[in-house]
């Protein structure tokens, strides 16, 4: 057991560290450190445009998107490489926030059903950082039953094969600023949910597509609200056959979760920070015993977050397929951060309930308290989360599920009993 | 980076594997449960004779010389099957003290014998109720003898040497070992919540002591090698929580229920789920807690304490949640969960309770190693 790089790795990261010592917009260095929950902290300039700035820079170096075949604008790297890269560029990653979903999922997801001529034209723009993606999935109805989606896509009846959209999509993070859209539709209600679904990309700037943002319950407005309005897309934006779009929704989950070592923020190096400052009758709080309690399960629970990345890092690092583990991560860190940020405000007193000027770290526990439930939410809900443990990686069996086989226009839209 | 077991320790966890599966079955732990001898004689012998028990002991004092790492994966296969046999007092705690602070006298003297299971140690601190500190030890040595009463005493009933804490003619703390097979020395085995691992009440009057380590080191002494038991303790409860979850899957997919198996029903899957999470993150942290054992990293102390505290919560949170996906079943006697259940809480307080690692894991992280904290 060691922490140690192979040779090879540690050629590889003492280039990455010179090059992004050479290049890096370090006059941003102090404005990222304060990043936090759905913004990079930058100020001073456009974000978005520090992002993209950021991000061409790399691909004109060969450093955007490692995972992805050259040809496509990647870097061809290994995974361990694309680890080791993520640790180097430290700080600086949240830049690039803008393109996680694209790089993430989108991207991933065109790579492996677009056609060629489409993949050439679409991913090389989206890996340097020249144009933005979201993710149409959710809707006001369907969330963790994502199947259940109402969007419909009708063929069109003037004969050119174009398909025209209606309904409505909820939590596109990016909506506002991205060119490109993924879109899952539903093309026939007769048949059962799973089987009437199909999957488009669109061009965001299409007529009939509205962007709104939603004002969040934190009062923060990164979420928004997408409806369309006989958008009429091409049918030669469609990713897989007509009907085949569930599969194909599932290449973009799979990549949702296959983020590797990336560990999550769960706020616990401020809330230490905090506790050696806070006092209790007189004393750094902590030295309370009750503190002290709190505070090491959660450095157990960051801790183990930490080292579960490094196993799967270990893993990679072999040329071996990471195990199951890191299911475990937004799981663990969502929750945590939200009983952290709770024990931060009971530490302050009466005065826990300011979030102003006065409050340590300029607000950030109760920022985290106030965005911390849509952690536990987004990009699968702890209770999927804790479904997909269960069937996928301890082997029990999938719930019973009464929709199965009955044609998507016959299942019940509420609960109660019509009288 | 490399933060898993080679393929020589995997190894070395098959074959033990395969020895417990064969000689440490329910039936044996339910016999030492249920009968009158304190430990499983036979199997600690086969124990010494694969060599296991003298894994991390140098060659030269009768041991196989391989290091802790192996010691870590051979304590993980112990807690798994929860072996009523006393490697934690004897190898974790009486050979690593001898190692950290025997002259090199003692350690020919008792490290061969531990090694080979000929010989049993213990270690004596605690004195009655509450949480150890050097003020709460009364046991004093005066002119070479002993004289005090130190329970509970892991395997103190069966233990041939003993390293105890007791305050030397200056009050201070320093350790000694005692032949408990001598005069001054009686002992008791007293009921536990788990009496598949023994525990005792030994008196010493005027019992023959020899020191270990420096006069007045006791407790810094004390507290390097509980640290270090701590990471092969945590190990156990790694073990023991894996299995505990092993055990509550294979019912839930087995027991039937409204037509279905249990483990269908998200309010079981979920249960299921929070006890992988928590032996994740346990297995994790023990893998830390071993890189810095086998290394001597100066961040040891902060990592032994992250894998205790760990491991102590996850192997309670998968015994107790063992019997619940059982139900009823899950508290007769017929069924093994309540092994799990017994052992889970006796580890959470041997060596220290968990409320004293946490304590302590703060208290190591804010004296200058926060940066540790990220």
């Amino acid at each position: 057991m060691d922490f140690k790089d192979t040779p090879e790795e540690a050629a590889f990261r003492a280039e990455v560290r010179a090059w992004i010592d050479a290049n890096a917009p370090k006059h941003l260095l102090e404005e990222l450190n304060r990043a936090s929950f759905g913004s990079n902290g930058v100020v001073s300039e456009d974000p978005i445009a520090a992002g993209k700035a950021w991000q061409k820079k790399k691909a004109d170096a060969g450093w955007a998107c490692l995972h992805w075949p050259k040809e496509y604008g990647g870097g061809a790297r290994s995974p361990i490489e694309r680890v080791i890269w993520g640790q180097e560029e430290g700080p600086y990653a949240a830049l690039t926030g803008v393109f996680t979903i694209g790089h993430g999922m989108c991207g991933p997801t065109v790579m492996s059903w677009a056609s060629e001529e489409h993949k050439r034209k679409l991913l090389p723009p989206l890996a340097s950082g020249e144009t933005i993606w979201c993710q149409l999935f959710s809707e006001p109805a369907s969330g963790s039953d994502l199947a259940g989606l109402r969007t419909r896509a009708v063929k069109a009846e003037d004969g050119s094969g174009d398909w025209i959209i209606n309904g409505q999509k909820i939590w596109t993070s990016g909506a506002q600023y991205s060119d490109w859209g993924l879109l899952i539709t539903r093309t026939n209600p007769d048949v059962p949910k799973h089987k009437g679904l199909t999957m488009f990309f669109l061009d965001m700037k299409s007529l009939g597509v509205e962007v709104r943002p939603i004002k969040q319950a934190n009062g923060q407005s990164s979420f928004n609200e997408v409806y369309f309005t006989d958008v009429r897309i091409p049918d030669s934006q469609r990713l897989g056959e007509v009907g085949q779009g569930w599969e194909v929704s599932l290449t973009t989950l799979m990549n949702e979760r296959l983020s590797i070592g990336s560990g999550m923020s769960t706020g616990f190096p401020e809330l230490f920070r905090f506790c050696m400052e806070a006092e209790i009758d007189g004393e750094p709080a902590v030295k309370d015993s009750g503190v002290r309690s709190k505070l090491a399960q959660f450095a157990v629970k960051q801790s183990g977050l930490k080292y579960t990345g490094m196993r799967a890092i270990s893993a990679l690092s072999k040329g071996e397929i990471p195990g199951p583990e890191n299911s475990i991560g937004k799981l663990v860190a969502g929750a945590t951060m939200q009983e952290l940020s709770m024990f931060a405000l009971d530490l302050q007193g009466e005065a826990g309930v300011l979030w102003n000027e006065e409050s340590p770290q300029q607000g950030r526990f109760q920022a985290m308290l106030m965005r911390s439930p849509a952690t536990r939410i987004e990009g699968g809900s702890d209770e999927i989360l804790r479904n997909i443990i269960g069937e996928r990686v301890l082997g029990l069996p999938g719930d019973i599920r009464v929709d199965k086989d009955v044609p998507f226009k016959d299942i019940p839209t509420s609960g109660r009993k019509k009288k | 980076m490399n933060l898993d077991f080679s393929d020589e320790q995997k190894q070395l966890r098959e074959q033990v594997r395969r020895f417990l599966s064969e000689n440490c079955t329910s039936d044996t732990v339910r016999a030492i449960l249920e009968g009158p001898e304190s430990y499983d004689k036979k199997l600690y012998q086969g124990l010494a004779e694969l060599g296991v028990l003298g894994a991390a002991i140098p060659e030269e004092y009768g041991g196989v010389g391989l290091g802790h790492l192996e010691l870590c994966v051979v304590a993980e296969e112990l807690g798994r099957v929860l072996a009523p046999v006393p490697v934690s007092s004897s190898i974790y705690l009486t050979a690593e003290f001898l190692m950290l602070a025997g002259t090199e006298k003692q350690k020919e003297t008792w490290l061969p014998k531990l090694a080979a299971g000929e010989a049993i140690g213990a270690f004596a601190y605690a004195e009655g109720q509450g949480r150890m500190s050097p003020a709460k030890i009364k046991a004093t040595v005066s002119g070479g003898r002993l004289k005090g009463i130190k329970s509970p005493v892991a395997d103190g009933d069966v233990a041939d040497v003993a390293v105890v804490a007791a305050k030397n003619e200056k009050g201070q703390v320093s350790l000694y070992l005692i032949d408990l097979s001598g005069v001054g020395v009686s002992r008791e085995t007293l009921e536990s919540i788990d009496p598949t691992r023994s525990q005792a009440r030994l008196t010493f009057d005027g019992a023959p002591a020899e020191l270990l380590g420096g006069e007045g080191d006791g407790w810094h002494i004390a507290s390097q090698v509980l640290d270090r038991a701590a990471v092969l303790m945590a190990f156990e409860q790694v073990g023991g929580a894996d299995r505990a979850l092993e055990i509550a899957r294979d019912y839930a997919l087995e027991r039937m229920a409204f037509g279905r198996p249990i483990g269908s029903f998200q309010a079981i899957k979920h249960i299921l789920a929070d006890m992988y999470v928590s032996a994740t993150l346990a297995r994790s942290n023990c893998y830390y807690g071993a890189w810095a054992l086998n290394s001597g990293a100066a961040e040891f102390p902060v990592a032994a304490a992250t894998a205790r505290v760990s491991a102590t919560t996850a192997f309670q949170h998968c015994a107790k949640n063992n019997i619940q996906v059982h139900g009823g079943m899950g508290f007769t006697w017929a069924f093994d969960c309540h092994l799990y259940y017994r052992r889970s809480n006796a580890l959470a307080v041997a060596l220290g309770s968990l409320s004293s690692w946490e304590s302590q894991l703060i208290e190591r992280m804010s004296a200058g190693n926060a940066e540790t904290a990220a």
